[in-house]
């Protein structure tokens, strides 16, 4: 018999495996010969780390499974009993718990730094894309998760939420009984979310995660000048600015995973219900359909699209739709921010202000949605439902720095939208709110001159800087 | 403007926008009526001890503990091997003691068996209006400062059908059970008093002094604030030694990182 011809240099094991299956091109293609550019700063562990999270989350919630019961009459006292009898059921349950809110922790940091160093630029788009998409069914994943120990916030936000699909016209009504299984939130609605949970979204997850490392290694990661290390080489091919991801990011994350355990695990032994913010206290109560809670409030990592969600009021539709187009707006960034320079170090000083505004703009909008209503919060949270999708717009503008002119046009026609709408929605009767709505108005007429006239009076807020051509330290 | 200002700038920006625009517009919603702190103390286990046999006396009656197990409870609250006890001594303490309910065939449960109740919640219904609540995890879903000023907060009021009403839990279905101990409160003034805390005088004494009563309800306090996460009382401890061991593990991490990083420039 013909031997066939030997494809590999490896022997032993490692050469057995290597002519059957291609495990050292693959490691080197993404690992010793992956080549990164050697200027990554902190904003660069947040990938890493969430990799890291989604491992624990995956182990913890294995465990999980083994001994929670998805059964209305059952759910709340199998958490219970792991919390209690199950040996180490109460450190696998905080971790599990804790660990959802280390995701998104994580993944905000990490799409933050994406928005600072225009790492949806450049062939990078469908990086982003699919980074959007791992987003959105990681959102999907923490609520159902949240649905499972039947607690009073776990029912009753899944009321809210569900509800969110009932006011689509039309197909509403019949929309939502379809998704809970039943005219209530019920026994089946728990059993499916359940399904969800632990099978079809993790493995959405994982495809998701593997696709985005692979798109990330085709184009090469982007750095904090944004520059494109594969445009210089060395004679043998290597960029200039690269380094090996093996060994050299390898041993550098080790530090940083150490830290955030750190912080994790201080969280799971010292305050795992984190004040209320990881696990809400509602929820140590088992749901009762018969009894609506005062304040219903999301985890924390919903709350800045709670808030928009709460910010319209036109129709329970229109509310529903910015919510979700709050999400949609981030899936269009690659096609809105058409300015050629990637990195904020090198764009001018509106840009930096418009990437601090909205960072901070999230914040609030977070915080607003754990805070029950008053006539001051729920109009500042108009406010910042306005800014948030005003700064896709204004990173529209902010496109082409060398037409000045085209910023007073841009903020003029933003700022008339802002005061036409209040206009609209103004209603003297309603004394109380009548006065927030004028007061308040300086948040996005302020936005606005800070972005758009700042720049177009000063041309020193206006100046690019030009993009070196090696990366700095 | 240097990168490295600029970096300043955009760092210190985010927090000072997100506490000016807060600042300045305020509206942060009331608070509610404001708590007394308990104090809970863990280590205290006379108090847990004394707690578990009020508890046991005047609650449990009504209100089960039923994620609890009578043997876990009596071993977290210091009737274990490292005080002396052994098996058959905690055994012996959980019956006398403790264990007051039977089961279907009418004997005394188990000493592993869950804390429930032999009330029946449709009764209660009837009774008192409201269904008993299991009190597992008050000391979560309400927090342990709130339970003891519920305890410490029933006065009379004569519109309510118990005659009592309460301070935290405003038209509570409740009567006050331990009535005959503290004696009968009456409401001062719901609001203004010292840090928003109601003020409430006593117009008839009990049984006991208001220094009793206070160690009585303290002590309820802080066995239900263990019964609703028994974890707690080892978890800090495997806490300290998690850390300490990521402390070592940072510095090799750290050192190898430089040693790789020195050849890089």
């Amino acid at each position: 018999m013909a031997a066939y011809p030997r494809t590999t240099e490896a022997t032993g094991v490692l050469g057995w495996i290597d002519e059957r299956f291609p495990i050292l091109e693959t490691w080197k293609a993404h690992m010793s010969e992956y080549y990164a550019p050697k200027n990554f700063n902190v904003w660069y562990y947040f990938g890493v780390l969430a990799m890291l999270v989604l491992v624990i989350q995956i182990v913890s919630g294995i465990f999980l499974t083994m001994h929670y019961k998805p059964d209305s009459e059952l759910a709340f006292a199998s958490v219970e009993y792991i919390m209690r009898d199950v040996p180490g059921g109460w450190f696998i349950r905080y971790m599990h718990s804790t660990g959802a809110s280390a995701f998104f922790i994580v993944v905000y940091f990490h799409m933050f730094r994406g928005l600072m160093y225009g790492s949806y630029k450049g062939k990078r788009e469908l990086v982003w894309l699919i980074g959007m998409a791992l987003y959105l069914a990681l959102m999907a994943e923490a609520f159902m998760g949240y649905m499972l120990p039947w607690g009073q916030m776990s029912f009753w936000g899944a009321q809210v939420i569900i509800n969110l699909f009932q006011t689509i016209p039309v197909v509403g009504d019949s929309l939502s009984v379809w998704i809970r299984g039943d005219f209530v939130i019920s026994d089946p609605t728990l059993n499916r979310l359940f399904a969800f949970h632990v099978a079809a979204v993790p493995l959405i997850l994982v495809a998701l995660v593997f696709v985005h490392i692979v798109a990330l290694h085709t184009v090469g990661s982007n750095n904090p000048d944004g520059i494109e290390i594969k445009a210089l080489k060395d004679d043998k091919g290597v960029p200039l600015d690269g380094i090996p991801f093996h060994p050299y990011y390898t041993v550098h994350d080790i530090p940083a995973i150490v830290v955030f355990l750190m912080a994790f695990f201080a969280i799971i032994f010292f305050m795992p219900e984190m004040g209320g913010y990881f696990l809400e206290h509602a929820n140590f109560e088992p749901a009762n359909p018969l009894k609506t809670p005062v304040h219903i409030a999301p985890v924390w990592y919903f709350t800045p699209f709670y808030t928009i969600l709460r910010a319209v009021t036109l129709s329970p539709f229109m509310g529903t739709l910015a919510m979700f187009g709050a999400i949609i707006m981030l899936f269009l960034l690659p096609w809105l921010d058409r300015n050629p320079i990637k990195s904020w170090r090198y764009r001018n000083t509106a840009h930096m202000l418009n990437l601090a505004i909205f960072a901070a703009v999230f914040m609030i909008l977070g915080y607003l949605g754990v805070k029950p209503v008053t006539p001051e919060l729920k109009e500042l949270g108009v406010r910042m439902t306005e800014i948030y999708f005003l700064f896709f717009i204004v990173i529209f503008a902010h496109s082409n720095s060398e037409k000045v002119g085209r910023y007073l046009v841009w903020f003029l026609v933003l700022a008339a939208a802002i005061v036409a709408i209040d206009f609209y929605r103004a209603n003297p009767e309603d004394a109380e709110s009548y006065g927030q709505i004028w007061w308040q108005m300086i948040w996005p007429i302020a936005y606005l001159a800070m972005t758009l006239l700042l720049p177009f009076l000063m041309r020193g807020c206006n100046a690019e800087k030009a993009v070196p051509e090696r990366v700095t330290s | 403007m240097s990168n490295s200002i600029r970096k300043w700038i955009f760092v210190l920006i985010v927090p000072l926008l997100v506490f000016g625009i807060l600042g300045s517009v305020g509206g942060g919603a009331g608070h509610g009526v404001a708590l007394q702190s308990a104090n809970v103390n863990f280590d205290d286990k006379a108090s847990m001890q004394r707690g578990a046999k009020y508890f046991q006396n005047y609650c449990s009656g009504c209100h089960s503990l039923r994620f609890s197990r009578f043997n876990r409870v009596a071993k977290d609250i210091g009737l274990n091997a490292e005080n002396g006890f052994s098996e058959d001594d905690v055994k012996t303490l959980i019956n006398e003691n403790l264990i007051f309910i039977r089961d279907a065939e009418g004997k005394k449960v188990k000493t592993g068996s869950l804390m429930k109740t032999a009330y029946n919640s449709k009764a209660a219904a009837q009774a008192f209006g409201a269904s008993v609540p299991d009190l597992s995890l008050v000391g979560r879903s309400r927090g342990a400062d709130w339970i003891y000023s519920y305890l410490n907060g029933f006065y009379l009021d004569p519109s309510r059908p118990t005659g009592m009403n309460n301070t935290v839990f405003k038209d509570v279905g409740m009567p006050h059970v331990l009535g005959n101990l503290q004696g009968w409160q009456t409401l001062e003034h719901s609001e203004g008093g010292e840090h928003g805390v109601p003020k409430l005088t006593l117009s008839k004494p009990g049984s006991m002094t208001g220094a009793e009563y206070d160690k009585l309800t303290r002590d309820i306090t802080n066995f239900l604030a263990y019964v609703s996460e028994p974890a707690q009382l080892s978890r800090k401890m495997y806490g300290i030694f998690t850390l300490l061991f990521l402390f070592v593990l940072f510095g090799f991490a750290y050192a190898l990182s430089k040693e790789y990083w020195k050849d890089i420039h």
